[in-house]
């Protein structure tokens, strides 16, 4: 049977499995789980990871990352946000007067990677109608450059897949243990529903390695979590 | 000189560009600012902040956060700096990562302005004089972009793994510190060593190297960074960021923070 987390990092993997270079930041376990899982089934993948403490990539400083993302240099990324809205518009600065950390990288790299919307937590208060500060915009007029954006919207209950022409999201699939009412029930938005079937599970192959190889290479960046998920 | 007269330059009301928490932050320095009582400092993060806002929000020693974010990585939200918020008692300007690296890029190089890509439908450049959206004027069709100013903090403050002879600082493969030295009046450094000699002339040290030419003054700090780490000689105190993140949660429990940590000699920042 596998973890919610392995099941989360197996959809990512199956997301980003096109990429060449995928950059993690320092709280996402679950994006860095799913990016070792490709580059131990083979993936010739780079990922960078932002805050490593021993042999960080970086030799410039912080700015490093902004300027690789600027020349287009990073397939993908991963944001959340303390809200997200049904126009993939993201808020990391405030919500109900509660102040957050702030909007980091977010209104670069949203425009220059393809973007993976990541938060575990699926409820009314995360998923709104309209969020309260853009931090990043979902979309853009045609005349901004923008060769990044969302290309998914992943939680603890499903996968949004994001509609660039319609500005909207469309539900792909709801994972093992939830439905489609549930899913309408807690999103604060309107989506499309189409065909949504259930998100596969991770198969044997995936799950051994997750607990082998993977597990190792994550426990040196995220003891606290490897030590949850696969003691 | 000592860490205590070296804040001495840095007056009520500063604009002070301050490094995050995994960037060399002085954070002994940082103590000595809220000894000294400083008030009505403006902070820029390069590009976020961490534990050095927290305590000197906390402390009251703080008018303006502009800054990316503000937060306690792994250990968790500001306490100090998201009640000051959201009880109105500091001005926030709210900023996105590479646009504070363009603004201090932009002050290195002598221009007046410098743009950058993505931004454009943000909140971030609502309500801003110093940001503009321009049309791009080598394009042939339409290409709006963001034009960042340049900025100018009065002071930078860091800190360093050496210091030597000829008042150079080392600070390795921390090169946006660099940037904030270029782009501040005044950089102030603490250092974990001094050294003999000029870096300079050893081929190996001096790409880490940033020379006098910008450096104002320089105050030995032995484990100056702690509670956070210089890479290869202390790591990060982990336990001492979690039991802070606790501990700030209330006013009460901060005040006991400082007066152990802060307002108690300074030996509590030595090993055991």
């Amino acid at each position: 049977m596998a973890g919610n987390e392995e099941l989360l990092a197996c959809v990512i993997a199956r997301l980003v499995a096109d990429a060449h270079h995928v950059a993690v930041g320092a709280a996402s376990p679950i994006p860095a789980t799913a990016c070792e899982l490709l580059r131990a089934k083979g993936h010739p993948l780079r990922v960078t990871r932002l805050h490593k403490r021993k042999g960080n990539p970086f030799t410039e400083g912080s700015r490093e990352l902004f300027d690789l993302a600027g020349q287009g240099r990073i397939d993908y990324f991963f944001l959340g946000g303390a809200q997200i809205d049904g126009e993939a518009n993201i808020n990391l600065v405030r919500a109900e007067g509660r102040r957050f950390p702030g909007s980091f990288g977010s209104a670069l790299m949203y425009f220059t990677c393809r973007t993976i919307l990541f938060r575990e937590e699926h409820s009314r208060r995360v998923l709104v109608p309209k969020v309260e500060f853009i931090s990043a915009p979902g979309w853009s007029a045609p005349e901004v450059r923008r060769p990044g954006g969302p290309v998914a919207l992943l939680t603890g209950k499903a996968l949004f897949a994001w509609q660039k022409e319609k500005r909207r999201f469309r539900l792909e699939s709801v994972h093992p243990g939830h439905t489609v009412d549930e899913v309408r029930e807690s999103t604060g938005f309107m989506f499309d529903v189409e065909r949504a079937g259930e998100t596969p599970a991770p198969t044997s192959e995936e799950l051994a390695l997750l607990r082998s190889t993977v597990a190792s290479e994550i426990a040196a960046d995220y003891p606290e979590f490897a030590a949850r998920v696969w003691r | 000189m000592p860490v205590d007269t070296l804040v001495d330059h840095i007056p009520d009301g500063a604009f002070i560009a301050l490094p995050p928490d995994y960037s060399l932050p002085a954070m002994e320095a940082v103590r000595a600012l809220i000894r000294a009582k400083r008030k009505n400092l403006r902070l820029l993060g390069v590009p976020v902040l961490g534990l050095s806002a927290d305590l000197l929000i906390g402390a009251g020693c703080v008018a303006e956060v502009h800054s990316s974010a503000v937060s306690l990585g792994e250990a968790g939200l500001a306490p100090r700096f998201s009640e000051a918020v959201e009880r109105g008692e500091i001005k926030v300007v709210d900023y996105t990562c590479p646009a504070v690296h363009t603004a201090l890029q932009a002050t290195e190089k002598g221009v007046p302005f410098m743009p950058l890509r993505g931004v454009i439908g943000s909140d971030l450049t609502r309500d801003r004089s110093d940001w503009q959206i321009a049309q791009n004027p080598f394009a042939t069709g339409k290409d709006p972009i963001l034009l960042i100013s340049a900025l100018v903090p009065d002071v930078a403050l860091f800190h360093a793994r050496w210091g030597d002879e000829a008042g150079n600082v080392w600070v390795g493969r921390r090169r946006e510190l660099a940037t904030i030295a270029h782009a501040a009046r005044n950089t102030y450094v603490t250092v974990e060593e001094l050294r003999p000699g000029d870096m300079l002339e050893d081929e190996l040290l001096a790409p880490g190297v940033i020379s006098s030419t910008y450096i104002s003054g320089v105050a030995r700090a032995e484990r100056g960074a702690w509670p956070l780490g210089v890479a290869d000689v202390y790591g990060i105190d982990d336990a001492h960021l979690t039991a802070y993140a606790a501990a700030a949660k209330t006013r009460e429990g901060f005040q006991r923070y400082l007066d152990e940590h802060v307002w108690q000699a300074t030996k509590n920042s030595l090993p055991a």
